[in-house]
């Protein structure tokens, strides 16, 4: 979509599309590939029910769509319908990203006359031993089993979402299966990210290049089989690929995160680059934040570009990919990202590819004949946040 | 299990709906109307927009297509064999629905 661009400095900067709401970091769940930062924010630090208010009013009027509301698990929220209702009756298009635990069949059912208009609710397998083990909550995969029903009878519309990685990547097509027993409309199966979390799990989660294969082909014949039944959202493996993705659709382009605390981020793993400096909805107004913020600024249009990137014909489609991903492979956040087959660093990624995948190869084979006796990969979980409310 | 499906035919006779979860909404900030549904909020021009309003889960394509023909001083059948590759793309998007 073409949108009017608001001039700030030399850069032209479009109205943010969407906002991402961490509500909280609180989560019952500890999956090792978790997108919440190594550091979690405590209970004491969020943002209260008319902060968050105030902040989803300001996000509308900045010309943010969509609102997600996220954690963490937000559900651990107990204002959770109220700021529902707030954002639905702001006008905002409003998604709840949820693993399920913690909804009630009540609270689906005020969830749905709250004005919510569509769920996204994460598996981490089809199988309970497995995703138990994967999320570490023991039960859990039944329940998010119910809380699907549940949406099913409120009606409000589903999509399910996986996290594929080594342990699951054979389970693609019991996802998709899952997800019409679901009633789902769509299935989002984006390959794991390796920051945080699940960069200290990066033995126990990178996919092999046969997965990785066999994976891109199921979609591909699924998503022709299945028109008009389910949409298939798939994010490869961008350590297999030959170009970076855009991340967050370019950097302060399309949207942001707010923290739990109320900082506001260009991307959810922007605070490992630890040189910028990040606005918080306590102290600035949104719109400030957005068009003049220094994090946000720091990476917008192609100044800061290096070569190979500055005069890459695809500069413009993939923004020289994911600024975190070059702090953390690079050593430097304005490097091209080194997923890039141009980027001088791309032997280091191929490098960790053979570390991490040679070594359990028996191991993911073993998975995948006998799904029965699931080997336990030592994972090392995510912190639950502090106590739940 | 997996089904097996086949696009069903969309002809003048089809009715649809809007899925839940899909709507229009004007967007003062950028002075437009755009269509929003899960992960994506779609710019509509002004033809689209006046189909996705015409479009009530009771009357057919075919009677949709006669009435925009009228107001937009086109040909009927044209009106109609643009209308059904729209339809068709949003109903592969489980945007919109078909009744009965
Ligand atoms: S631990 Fe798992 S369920 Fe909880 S926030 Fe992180 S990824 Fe989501
Ligand atoms: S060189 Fe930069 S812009 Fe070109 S494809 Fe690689 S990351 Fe993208």
């Amino acid at each position: 979509m073409t949108l009017p661009a608001k001039e700030t400095g030399q850069v032209a900067t479009p109205p943010p599309i969407a906002m991402l709401a961490e509500l909280t970091h609180r989560c019952p769940l500890a999956c090792p590939y978790c997108s919440n930062p190594l550091e979690l924010a405590r209970a004491n630090e969020e943002l209260s029910t008319s902060e968050w208010i105030e902040t989803f009013r300001q996000a509308a009027a900045l010309g943010v769509l969509h609102l997600h509301l996220s954690g963490g698990e937000p559900a651990s929220r107990r204002d959770l319908i109220d700021l529902t209702k707030a954002a639905v009756s702001l006008g905002l298009y409003t998604n709840l990203i949820t693993s399920g635990i913690g909804l009630t069949e009540a609270r689906v059912d005020k969830l749905s006359a709250a004005g919510l208009d569509h769920v996204q609710l994460s598996i981490q397998g089809t199988r309970a031993p497995s995703a138990d083990h994967v999320s570490g909550c023991d039960g859990g995969h039944a329940r998010k089993l119910s809380v699907a029903g549940w949406l099913r009878d409120a009606g409000i519309p589903l999509t399910l979402n996986a996290v594929c990685h080594r342990r699951n990547m054979g389970e693609i097509e019991d996802i998709i299966s899952l997800a019409i027993e679901l009633g789902a409309r769509r299935v989002e199966i984006a390959t794991v990210q390796f920051h945080g979390w699940a960069m200290l799990n990066q033995k126990a989660l990178m996919p092999t290049m046969d997965q990785v294969a066999k994976a891109t082909s199921i979609v591909e014949t699924m998503r022709a089989r299945l028109e008009g039944v389910l949409v298939i959202d798939y994010v490869p493996a961008d350590y297999y690929a030959t170009y970076p993705k855009a991340c967050m659709g370019g950097w302060g382009r399309a949207g942001f995160n707010v923290t739990p605390s109320g900082r506001v981020l260009p991307c959810h793993a922007a605070e490992t680059i630890k040189h910028l400096a990040f606005d918080n909805v306590r102290a600035r107004p949104l719109g400030e934040i957005w068009y003049n913020g220094g994090a946000f600024n720091a990476f917008r249009g192609d100044g800061w570009m290096p070569e190979p990137c500055r005069s890459c014909e695809r500069k413009d489609i993939d923004f020289g990919g994911c600024r975190c991903q070059a702090m953390a492979l690079a050593g430097d956040a304005s490097a091209t990202d080194p997923v890039c087959r141009k980027s001088p660093h791309r032997k280091a990624v191929d490098r960790r590819i053979i570390d991490d995948t040679e070594v359990n190869d028996t191991e993911v084979r073993d998975i995948e004949v006998s799904d029965i006796e699931t080997p336990r990969p030592p994972f090392r979980y995510r912190g639950n946040g502090t106590l739940r409310s | 299990m997996i089904p097996n499906t086949a696009m069903p035919e969309i002809d003048g006779g089809t009715v649809v709906h809007l899925a839940r979860g899909v709507r229009l909404r004007e967007d003062m900030v950028r002075n437009q109307t755009v269509l929003l549904a899960p992960e994506r909020a779609i710019a509509l021009d002004e033809i689209a927009v006046a189909i996705i309003k015409e479009i009530d889960g009771h009357r057919n394509l075919d009677r949709i297509a006669d009435d925009l023909s009228r107001r937009f001083e086109a040909p009927k059948e044209q009106i109609l064999q643009d209308i059904i590759p729209f339809i068709r793309e949003f109903i592969n998007r489980r945007t919109m629905e078909i009744v009965g």
